[in-house]
């Protein structure tokens, strides 16, 4: 008898992952939904003004959605080439002692909370934006200084966040390409950097494309890091303005909205949960598809 | 001379690359190092035992972040109670007892997703079911059930491969000496994998302690002490903040002196509880080369 019972147990712990994500979903969209009705879907999605608390509110959020979009494409762009050279380095041109020194110090930069680099960014970072901001803008009396709490700040601290995960996932791939293929390049007269960029990186393109799509997972997802450097008003996303992503409005504006205005928070929560679950699809797609290369 | 075959010759191209590849490498190492020296400089001098065993109280003009501390240990406590059972059963569950099919799929597809979904979206969804739906209003419990959705994975996957690690052998001996199924797992199945288990449990403890969107609208930011012994339980019921909130309000309010003290005291149980694994995982993997 208990051995029956123990495998209901066991069953019933395997599903709550399953009733969770359902639940999950369920809750988002019966939130999320009800505004496409109360404003309209276009108003909603495609308008450009952001003032919940005036008098005629109005409640666009595709500058918000846009800052999430552009930001987190930045931020791949300024953090995977640097994050893939890192892996290049560790896998292919350190020494073995050095790459034991290097790579728990990576993994490290994982594990720091996000607050830390949001404090982080708020007192180094900023202020050195800032200059940046009053050297270009000098002579300009139109522009509307941020104090360096922008969108470029932002990216910056989002392309830091993603790097250990690049680095784990490209580190991994570029280890599972077969010595062989080097070997054969190198007796070939490739030389070590040729071998590199033509025949292992592309080698291990699937498992670095994992790396990059997780990434991307990530700055979608971010949120405490950058409401701290990122300013706290509705723009398009500029590098020197102040804007607010999908994420940092939720941060920001949830602790005291309310009717409407909470309710397309929720809206927005809808939206990024909607591209987070593509993006995880598309993991899904590209993990499996790494296993069938594999065979 | 020049002209022998047997000088190498040098491309400009492949000199800017490897220039550029241990740039890169340097900037992340060096990105590391400097954010903690910063953190310690700055914060190191905020450290002191009336800073970790006091209330922040205008009333007595003490500053301190022992609530915090509390609140912490109360949301790991009470997450891993709930998280660590429900985690190790999905896997001997996906490990042991499934077989291949739909469900198996259905349960790996949804730890796969749960562990794709930002923690500001649990921290959305447990304002709207825990919170709301359950009643449970802003209190260390919400927090710790949403925080449960988030480190479940973590556990699932960490002893899923533990236990793919243990010899079928093992199994097939239980077998022929009579023992049932519940019986192997019990005795000799979750005890082989325990190292991997408890690497799970630390890294999901890592992950709680670095948490704070998830924590932001379910947990709220109260930071006193339970006022007494009989308080210690209700307490759960009650607001409270985490370390990294506090880290978050104090940083927004412009305490920075607090914000860099508490960044020291999370960034030395972050080094810990890294140090921690590396050291499970070596152990484990030494007495596996024993063999």
């Amino acid at each position: 008898m208990p051995e029956v019972t123990a495998k209901y147990i066991f069953l019933a712990t395997g599903v709550i992952a399953i009733l969770a994500v359902c639940s999950i979903t369920f809750y988002m969209i019966l939130r999320g939904m009800p505004t496409f009705t109360i404003v309209g879907p276009i108003d909603l999605l495609f308008g450009t003004v952001w003032q919940p608390t005036a008098a005629t509110p109005s409640y666009g959020i595709l500058y918000v959605i846009l800052t999430s979009i552009i930001g987190t494409a930045f931020a791949i762009l300024l953090g995977v080439p640097v994050a893939l050279l890192t892996a290049v380095f560790l896998t292919e041109i350190s020494e073995k002692h050095l790459t034991m020194v290097i790579q728990p110090a990576v993994e490290l930069l994982a594990a720091i909370p996000s607050v830390i680099y949001g404090l982080l960014g708020m007192m180094v970072l900023n202020p050195a934006i800032y200059h940046l901001e009053q050297m270009i803008y000098k002579n300009d009396p139109s522009h509307q200084f941020t104090g360096g709490a922008n969108l470029l700040s932002a990216i910056i601290v989002l392309a830091i966040m993603i790097l250990p995960t690049v680095i784990n996932m490209s580190v991994s791939a570029l280890r599972a390409v077969p010595m062989h293929y080097r070997s054969a390049s190198y007796a070939l007269g490739a030389t070590k950097i040729q071998t590199i960029f033509k025949v292992t990186i592309p080698a291990a393109k699937s498992g670095i494309m994992t790396g990059i799509v997780l990434g991307i997972g990530r700055a979608l997802g971010e949120a405490m890091a950058i409401n701290m450097v990122a300013g706290g008003s509705v723009n398009f996303p500029l590098p020197f303005n102040s804007v607010r992503f999908l994420t940092t409005q939720l941060v920001s504006e949830m602790s005291y909205a309310s009717g409407v205005h909470r309710q397309v928070l929720f809206t927005i929560g809808l939206v990024l949960f909607v591209f987070i679950m593509l993006i995880n699809i598309l993991l899904m797609k590209l993990s499996k598809r790494g296993e069938e290369n594999e065979r | 001379m020049k002209d022998s075959i047997c000088t190498k010759k040098t491309r400009i191209s492949d000199s800017l690359l490897y220039a550029l590849i241990y740039i890169c490498a340097a900037s992340s190492v060096l990105l590391l190092v400097g954010i903690i020296a910063y953190v310690l400089v700055r914060g190191i001098g905020q450290i002191n035992l009336s800073f970790l065993t006091n209330v922040t109280s205008v009333l007595r003009g003490t500053v301190g972040i022992a609530g915090n501390i509390v609140n912490t240990l109360y949301i790991i406590i009470i997450t891993m109670l709930v998280a660590t059972p429900i985690g190790i059963g999905a896997a001997v569950y996906l490990n042991e007892y499934a077989k291949p099919g739909r469900l198996v799929s259905l349960i790996e597809f949804a730890t796969e997703t749960l562990a794709g979904i930002p923690s500001i979206i649990f921290g959305l969804f447990g304002m709207m079911f825990f919170s709301q739906t359950l009643g449970l209003g802003y209190s260390l419990l919400t927090g710790s059930f949403t925080l449960t959705l988030m480190v479940l994975p973590l556990i699932t996957r960490n002893t899923q491969e533990a236990l793919k690690t243990v010899p079928d052998s093992y199994r097939t001996g239980a077998v022929g000496l009579g023992a049932g199924k519940w019986y192997t797992i019990r005795t000799i199945l979750l005890p082989s994998a325990m190292p991997g288990i408890i690497t799970g449990v630390i890294l999901a403890i890592g992950k709680i302690v670095g948490e704070s969107a998830a924590l932001l609208f379910t947990a709220g930011s109260a930071y006193t002490l339970p006022s007494g012994i009989s308080d210690i339980f209700s307490k759960i019921f009650s607001s409270g903040g985490t370390l990294t909130i506090q880290l978050y309000l104090s940083a927004q309010k412009g305490d920075f002196d607090i914000a860099f003290g508490i960044a020291v005291v999370l960034l030395v149980i972050v080094l810990l509880i890294n140090a921690a694994t590396k050291l499970l995982t070596s152990k484990f993997d030494v007495t596996r080369e024993k063999k």
